[in-house]
């Protein structure tokens, strides 16, 4: 069992207590316990079963505005003496930061909402093993399929956050999240692809069959690849990449990168940035959304924010620290977004499909190509070839890329948004963008 | 050296029991305790933004019956916890009939000393060198509008009990300090990157003012990139600098190479054992023990001594590298290769310093030898995707060659090769092989562990830049 409320306050308490008693003047403590059971199956038999029970604790004193912090998985009061000792210490020998400060007391949640996160249903190990066996043999139906690997994970976490002005708040959430891997091959090429279901309800993920299907299908149908040429041409991003770009939008957003001067949309602030009909939301208060919380990661209360409004950019992603430095208050981003959105776009699928006579469909990109300084953008991609509406064959080793200030300017957004995981976008379609290939 | 009973109600016969009771049916398997400590300063926009400890204890138990993996891991290192893991195992493992294999090679050389580098400087010192560092690179260039620079050491203690009691143990020191600039002219903005480290104190890599190598060394490849213009998009020939590139290597050949994915037949070499798979004058090793090195190891996770293995020689396919569980199945022996970020994770086959060894020609020939091209001197992050062969990487510094000379600098792109067959593109091998200067970190399976790498200047005939200008 995942350890409860009153263990982790007690916990956290003693921190605050010592830390007070050593000489800290503000004193902020996290506490956490996390029990994950996985079993994984390669092949239609038992692969692994790994059981993880983690605890963790972070610390963070203050002297005046000298900061430090520790943290450490070892909860014995000797070992949190010591600790707590070297931070003191540390925190004295630290040099003066006049931003350094807990969050602003009225900004901090005056309650947890209940959004439904925690579910209590314990899965033995054998039903997460029928669950996947159920799955691997939907996946492995085609000759042409010669490795599947699935996984099956249950987690179950309790935190408290406190600090020295009287807060002290933490939830529990639980996660079932159930994956397949599978590898085709042909005479030309062996290919691999995936399909993966993350709830917090056990009774909300997808069926195996669905998802042991779904990889296979996927994977088969990038088996012969062709390597096309080099040309500019619009992309179409799968919903699974297409979140990955707002990701990076988030982090441009960032009011550290900001206040660093390290963003490509610093000063952008009030400026229009996308084109006329994209919105992008993140919105906390979701019923069971995998992002959804009443507070961050400092205890400030975190609402709905429209970062992007027809276009123009009208929020950064405000932390305190950060918010002192470029005289804004915190709005309950530390750590980052919640569920975070773009909304729907104005046309289908299928019209975005057949909107232009040739463009690519990408499904997968590798390497670590976004660059938030400069706004450039190159990566490696799989996908697909399409022509007057119609997927014509399968392309690999070729890198699509562009400049994020260009390609968000050129970026229309399908109507097919679906609420999966904690980022989201419907299908989304980039004209103009650089295809190197052969 | 820690001792993990000290402060436990569980004793060390009491575990040894455990762990025997628990494997006595499995053919391998073993309690790997970890104690490490870490630290983090961070100077970054003209602060000390961070300094911060980690102190992490816990234990993975582990059991293995044919090719199925138990595992089961804890913070709190006591009586209950312990039987709680083997009672979990157990359960996974109940028609267990394995052998164990109670033979480990032994060995007694050392790559590293037992110090913790956290505690061979002060605090003050640490932080009087990145003030310094910021100084140094705002008064040298009016352009330079953001400094980041951080120490990071570690030292991690392990302690591995196989069934019957035997016990290894290894103490890891690890460092790294790092300079991030940022230049602006003209509105536009760009950044360099550069580190040194290993398995030394900081002042092993800090003599004589050294800090400023490595500032003036981010601060060079920055001031590259703000003269870069569009990289050139589409198939062409790529010259590889010495030394860090040799993430291609990593990446492109190096996973391809690993145990697991040829024994489950998911890499595209696990057929090719033996053939060839690279030019003649091609030779890769993975070497665990150079001595001080980041990727280097006394013994791996599970216990077996490290050694230098030859992966490919003249261009012949000849070894995988081994962790127990996957040489066992595939009936050879481990390369001493079996390797986990932490006691949260499960072994698996890795990489350690992966090198190409040196060749004849010179950089000059091969630069020469180029009509259209690039020369790509550093590089960022990779990653390969090991079933289809493709692999990426970042490109931090490059030129145009134009007509056998180098040209102006290019913006950073991604390239994208096939691994299987990348290295028979390799048409010329420089005499000018060089390490890595102690910065690389391997993900696989959502484990970081650090590596090192090493290569001298390698032609590539084809590979395809993914650059915007076409």
């Amino acid at each position: 069992m995942v350890k409860d409320q009153e263990y982790l306050e007690k916990k956290a308490s003693y921190c605050l207590d010592l830390a007070k008693k050593l000489g800290a003047t503000d004193i902020s403590v996290n506490v956490g316990n996390s029990i994950s059971e996985t079993v994984n199956f390669r092949n239609k038999k038992l692969d692994e079963s790994n059981r993880s029970d983690n605890l963790g604790i972070d610390i963070t004193t203050f002297i005046g505005k000298k900061k430090s912090s520790i943290s450490s998985s070892n909860l014995l009061e000797d070992n949190l003496n010591i600790l707590i000792e070297k931070c003191i210490q540390t925190t004295k020998n630290t040099p003066e930061d006049e931003f350094n400060s807990l969050p602003d007391k009225d900004l901090l949640a005056q309650e947890v909402k209940d959004f439904n996160l925690y579910d209590d249903t314990h899965l033995e190990n054998d039903s997460k093993a029928e669950y996947l066996t159920r799955l691997e043999a939907a996946a492995s139906n085609d000759k042409k399929i010669v490795n599947t690997e699935s996984s099956f994970v249950e987690n179950k976490s309790n935190f408290i956050l406190a600090n020295s002005d009287g807060f002290c708040k933490g939830f529990k959430s639980s996660s079932f999240v159930a994956s397949s891997v599978a590898v085709a091959k042909d005479a030309k090429s062996m290919e691999r692809d995936y399909e993966y279901t993350h709830k917090c309800h056990l009774n909300d993920i997808k069926n195996a069959e669905e998802l042991g299907k779904k990889a296979a299908e996927y994977t088969l149908r990038k088996l012969s690849p062709k390597k096309i040429g080099s040309e500019k041409i619009s992309i179409i991003f799968d919903k699974r990449i297409a979140k990955g770009i707002l990701s990076t939008f988030a982090s441009a957003i960032s009011a550290s990168a900001i206040s660093r001067g390290t963003s490509f949309l610093k000063d952008k602030i009030n400026q229009k940035i996308f084109s006329d009909t994209v919105n992008i939301f993140d919105k906390p208060d979701i019923f069971k959304g995998q992002g959804s919380r009443s507070f961050d990661s400092e205890g400030v209360r975190t609402d709905t924010l429209k970062l992007v409004e027809q276009g123009v950019l009208k929020n950064y992603l405000i932390d305190t620290y950060s918010g002192r430095k470029l005289n804004l208050k915190s709005n309950g981003r530390c750590g980052g977004t919640s569920n975070l959105y773009f909304e729907n776009g104005k046309i289908s699928y299928k019209d975005l499909i057949n909107s232009n006579p040739k463009c690519l469909y990408i499904t997968e990109t590798i390497g670590h190509g976004s660059n938030i300084v400069t706004g450039d953008y190159s990566v490696g991609a799989t996908g697909f070839l399409i022509e007057n509406g119609e997927f014509k064959h399968p392309i690999n080793e070729i890198t699509i890329a562009g400049n994020f200030k260009d390609m968000f300017q050129n970026l229309t957004l399908a109507n097919d948004l679906e609420f999966e995981y904690s980022t989201n976008s419907p299908t989304m379609m980039i004209e103009g963008m650089v295809v190197a290939g052969k | 050296m820690s001792n993990f009973f000290d402060k436990s109600d569980l004793n060390r016969n009491e575990a040894e029991t455990i762990v025997s009771d628990t494997l006595k049916k499995c053919d391998d398997g073993e309690l790997y305790l970890e104690n490490s400590k870490s630290e983090s300063i961070l100077l970054d926009d003209n602060k000390i933004k961070k300094s911060s400890y980690n102190s992490d204890l816990g234990f993975g138990f582990r059991a293995v019956s044919g090719e199925i993996v138990a595992y089961s891991h804890s913070n709190e290192i006591s009586k209950n916890s312990l039987k709680q893991s083997s009672e979990n195992l157990k359960s996974t493992l109940k028609s267990a009939k394995g052998n164990y294999d109670y033979s480990i090679p032994k060995s007694n050389k050392k790559y590293y000393t037992n110090i913790n580098p956290i505690e061979e400087k002060t605090l003050n010192s640490k932080i009087e060198i990145l003030n310094k560092v910021n100084e140094y690179l705002r008064k040298k260039d009016n352009n330079v509008k953001q400094v980041t620079a951080n120490f990071s050491g570690e030292q991690k203690s392990v302690e591995i009990i196989r069934s019957g009691g035997e016990t290894l143990t290894d103490v890891r020191p690890l460092v790294r300090f790092n300079v991030s600039v940022m230049l602006e002219k003209n509105g536009k903005k760009e950044s360099g990157v550069y580190g040194i480290g290993g398995r030394q104190s900081y002042d092993d890599y800090l003599t004589n003012d050294n800090w400023k190598n490595v500032c003036d060394e981010a601060f060079r490849i920055a001031s590259v990139n703000l003269d870069s213009k569009p990289a050139p998009a589409g198939e062409m020939k790529v010259v590889l600098g010495p030394g860090w590139p040799a993430i291609l290597i990593h990446e492109a050949i190096g996973h391809g190479l690993e145990g697991d994915f040829n024994r489950k037949k998911t890499s595209a070499f696990h057929n090719l054992m033996g053939q060839k798979v690279a030019s003649e004058g091609v030779t890769i090793i993975d070497d665990g023990t150079l001595d001080n090195r980041r990727g280097s190891l006394t013994i791996d996770d599970e216990g077996t001594p490290t050694e230098k293995t030859v992966l490919i020689e003249n261009g012949i396919l000849k070894n995988f590298m081994q962790d127990r569980l996957n040489a066992r199945l595939m009936k050879t022996r481990s390369t001493g290769s079996g390797r986990r970020e932490n006691y949260r994770h499960i072994v698996l086959p890795r990489m350690r310093n992966t090198m190409m060894l040196s060749g004849k020609q010179t950089q000059d020939e091969m630069i020469k030898s180029v009509d259209r091209g690039i020369f790509a001197v550093s590089f960022g992050g990779g990653q390969v995707d090991i079933t289809s062969g493709k692999f990426v990487f970042n490109c931090t510094e490059a030129y145009e060659i134009i007509n056998g000379k180098i040209g102006s600098p290019i913006k950073g792109a991604t390239l994208i090769g096939d691994g299987p067959s990348i290295l028979k593109e390799v048409s010329m091998v420089g005499n000018d092989m060089m390490l890595d200067p102690g910065i690389g970190t391997c993900g696989k399976a959502g484990q970081g562990v650090p590596v090192g790498v090493a290569q001298p200047s390698i032609l590539i005939n084809k590979m395809t830049v993914g650059g915007t200008n076409l």
